[in-house]
């Protein structure tokens, strides 16, 4: 790779729903905490999902450390607002603004960008004061990370004074560094979610300056039969050789010849679409993240996605 | 005003059609499967998470509506896969309503019944209709359009996207155009979102915050000093921008009265006996816990939620318990298991290799079988019905793929 993922210092996971966003921003973050970097794994999408992976209670706006070098938080523009009011306008008045919340939740709504701003302006501004080595954001779904990414720059064609207008700038010139910013993208090897990652791709270059550093295909199912094998196992699938079979192993082996099948054909579906992705795709890192066959979605799980990927990043 | 009684049609597209219809009043009691649901709903509203098949599932159902109940059948989607779309014969863009040919059906070996119609849900172009309906004259209604503001809110104004579905399912439904609508919603953010926002949009319409805004400048700026809340405001957006912002809403404002009384009816309608909720989902963590979240919400709403939908299951024979130590013979003893049928196979050695393979991988897709029905055991109240549908081994793009997909999970 040109320029190793976790060289740089925001990393945006993107993707449509349901292909593993979440999963892979975890076992990212896990990855470059194991190396050494101190590390902060960041939930926009606030649904909670993102403590099941490290098994941690729960995420907030506070960054909690889950182990040495690593920690997690959960964005919240309202909180992000009034960290942001405290230390650039100096008001006394930001914790009054509380019961407004609601309100101010429209005006965020009606102004283009703001709440755009607000989550783009906090990564952006940890990653500016140096905090972290490394912020990995578990960002909006592909439909919303265009809008989000060009934020910064649509304010400036809305807003002509105003804070968010002299906020900008410092932020663009983090967003737009491919040395420190880039975006992943998440695909599962689906028709949807191809497509979907086809398009984001063209989107982002057109309409963004911020770097697409690797597209990641999650859920990848292995081969199961080599050079000749599949022809073998089918003349294995006769009537009276299941039974031989069964004989010898003391027990019905149809179950196990029709997951076979099963498998086979799970990954040749999968195999037509990742081509299409690999046609649709140029010149981007294309990283290839194994199926897990684990008991349950926890820390171990997330342990061996952050090991798959530091064996496809090398 | 509550929609329109459509008793005309009752008795054409709800009655018992055949021998094979089951409820026919919709009495809760005796609706068991999906066919009986729908037979006696007007609405379906399909949620879930993003990536569950919540489309394919709406339009399956539709399909199947349209092909065993008869009556005419709507199944209006937000993003359908590109090769569905063109199978329902939708545009990528506007609001067209499009009956989807019968030889679809003929093609899958079913004269349908009823009629399959398809339409897509355009944000942009909802709005635009939106605006010229409830204007109070033309000269707003140009205003309004060609504001700035306009087309960036339009996109994104108080969850406009899911607002704009509610509505437009409203104005569908009140029309009497159809017996049966089926509705994929939107993925949004926050999967409740949709349910809220007509009455966010009432309750915007009367906020403090609208007062404000459109108020005379002079009056805005004479409560800036005192209120804390408009100097950060104000600070955070500069004035000028505000004061786009609040001409717009002026214009806005006039709308006010058609869009609250509309609001208050289309949630209204939401919460109507003839609505019901299908929550899908896969049986993966996120979906699930998202699932537990929509019926949690629809409940604590009073809403009906019909059925679960769970979207590609793996098969049960996976998870049989019996058959794990024969894998694990099979891998242990590959060598002996290969000599009982090597004969007229190949190679001993070569047998040995595939049957352990094949072992491994069924006792691998057993964890993520066994995987599976814990999350299902995590669904902790589900409804009378709960569909299964398996995995296909082909992604569905037509009419044929949708009856197979609805045939899995009608009865």
């Amino acid at each position: 790779m040109a320029l190793d993922l976790l060289d740089r210092k925001l990393l945006f996971v993107t993707g449509k729903g349901g292909v593993g966003k979440t999963t892979v921003a975890a076992g990212l973050a896990l990855l470059s905490a194991d190396r050494g970097q101190r590390t902060l794994v960041c939930e926009v999408d606030a649904k909670g999902g993102l403590a099941g992976f490290f098994e941690a209670t729960h995420t907030g706006f506070q960054p909690v450390e889950l182990q040495p070098n690593l920690f997690a938080m959960s964005m919240d523009t309202e909180e992000s607002l009034k960290e942001y009011l405290s230390l650039q306008l100096k008001l006394p008045l930001v914790a009054r603004i509380g019961p407004l919340a609601r309100t101010f939740d429209f005006v965020a709504n009606a102004a283009p960008g703001v709440k755009e701003i607000l989550t783009v302006g906090k990564l952006a501004w940890e990653v500016v004061e140096r905090h972290y080595d490394l912020v990995v954001v578990d960002a909006v779904a592909s439909g919303h990370i265009v809008g989000q990414l060009a934020a910064p720059k649509g304010i400036n064609d809305l807003v002509s004074v105003g804070l968010v207008r002299n906020q900008t700038a410092w932020m663009l010139e983090v967003l737009e560094d491919p040395a420190r910013t880039g975006v992943v993208i998440v695909a599962a090897p689906e028709e949807m979610p191809v497509n979907e990652t086809i398009e984001l791709a063209q989107r982002l270059r057109a309409e963004t300056d911020v770097d697409l550093a690797a597209v990641i295909v999650n859920r990848v199912l292995p081969e199961l039969f080599g050079r000749g094998e599949e022809e073998l196992f089918d003349t294995l699938r006769t009537p009276e050789r299941a039974a031989a079979l069964g004989e010898a192993v003391d027990g019905d082996v149809g179950p196990i010849l029709d997951a076979a099948e099963l498998a086979v054909t799970l990954r040749r579906t999968r195999a037509a679409h990742l081509q299409t992705l690999r046609a649709g795709l140029t010149d981007v890192d294309l990283l290839y993240l194994p199926e897990v066959f684990a008991r349950s979605t926890g820390l171990r799980f997330t342990r061996q996605v952050a090991e798959a990927l530091d064996e496809e990043l090398g | 005003m509550a929609s329109k009684e459509k008793a005309a049609k009752d008795k054409k597209g709800k009655a018992k059609v055949g021998a094979d219809a089951g409820a026919v009043d919709g009495d809760p009691e005796e609706i068991r499967t999906l066919q009986q649901l729908l037979a006696a709903k007007e609405i379906v509203i399909s949620c879930g998470s993003g990536g569950v098949g919540k489309t394919t599932t709406a339009a399956a159902l539709a399909a199947m509506a349209a092909a065993h109940h008869g009556g005419k059948v709507l199944v209006l989607t937000v993003d359908p896969a590109r090769r569905l779309a063109n199978a329902l014969g939708l545009e990528r863009f506007g609001n067209t309503e499009t009956r989807v040919g019968t030889e679809a059906f003929t093609a899958a070996g079913v004269e349908p019944r009823g009629e399959l119609w398809a339409a897509m849900l355009d944000t942009k172009q909802s709005w635009d209709e939106l605006i010229v309906r409830h204007a109070p004259d033309a000269r707003t209604r140009d205003a309004i359009l060609s504001n700035s503001i306009y087309a960036n809110i339009s996109g994104r104004f108080v969850q406009s996207h899911d607002y704009i579905a509610m509505e437009r399912l409203y104005e569908i439904h009140s029309s009497g155009r159809y017996d049966l609508i089926v509705v994929d919603t939107p993925p949004t953010r926050n999967a409740i979102d949709f349910l809220d926002a007509p009455e966010r949009m009432a309750e915007f319409f009367s906020s403090r915050l609208l007062r404000w805004l459109t108020a005379p400048a002079k009056n805005r700026v004479l409560s800036l000093a005192s209120k804390p809340f408009y100097r950060v405001a104000d600070g955070i957006l500069g004035s000028q921008f505000l004061e786009d912002i609040a001409e717009f809403f002026g214009l806005f404002q006039t709308l006010g009265p058609g869009f609250v009384e509309r609001a208050e009816a289309v949630t209204r309608t939401l919460s109507d006996r003839r609505t019901t909720f299908l929550v899908v989902s896969t049986l993966e963590a996120a979906p699930v816990r998202e699932a537990e979240y929509f019926i949690r919400e629809l409940e604590a709403r009073g809403l009906h939620l019909g059925a679960v939908v769970l979207n590609k299951v793996l098969p049960a024979y996976l998870r049989r318990t019996a058959t794990t130590g024969v894998a694990r013979r099979l891998v242990g003893d590959a060598d002996r298991a290969a000599a009982a049928v090597a004969d007229g196979v190949g190679d001993p050695a070569a047998v040995a290799a595939v049957l352990r393979e094949v072992g491994e991988s069924f006792l691998n897709y057993q964890v993520i079988a066994t995987r599976e029905q814990e999350q299902r055991a995590e669904l902790a109240r589900t409804p009378d019905v709960v569909a299964t549908v398996p995995y296909f081994d082909s992604d569905i793009a037509d009419v044929t793929g949708l009856l197979r997909l609805g045939e899995a999970i009608w009865r």
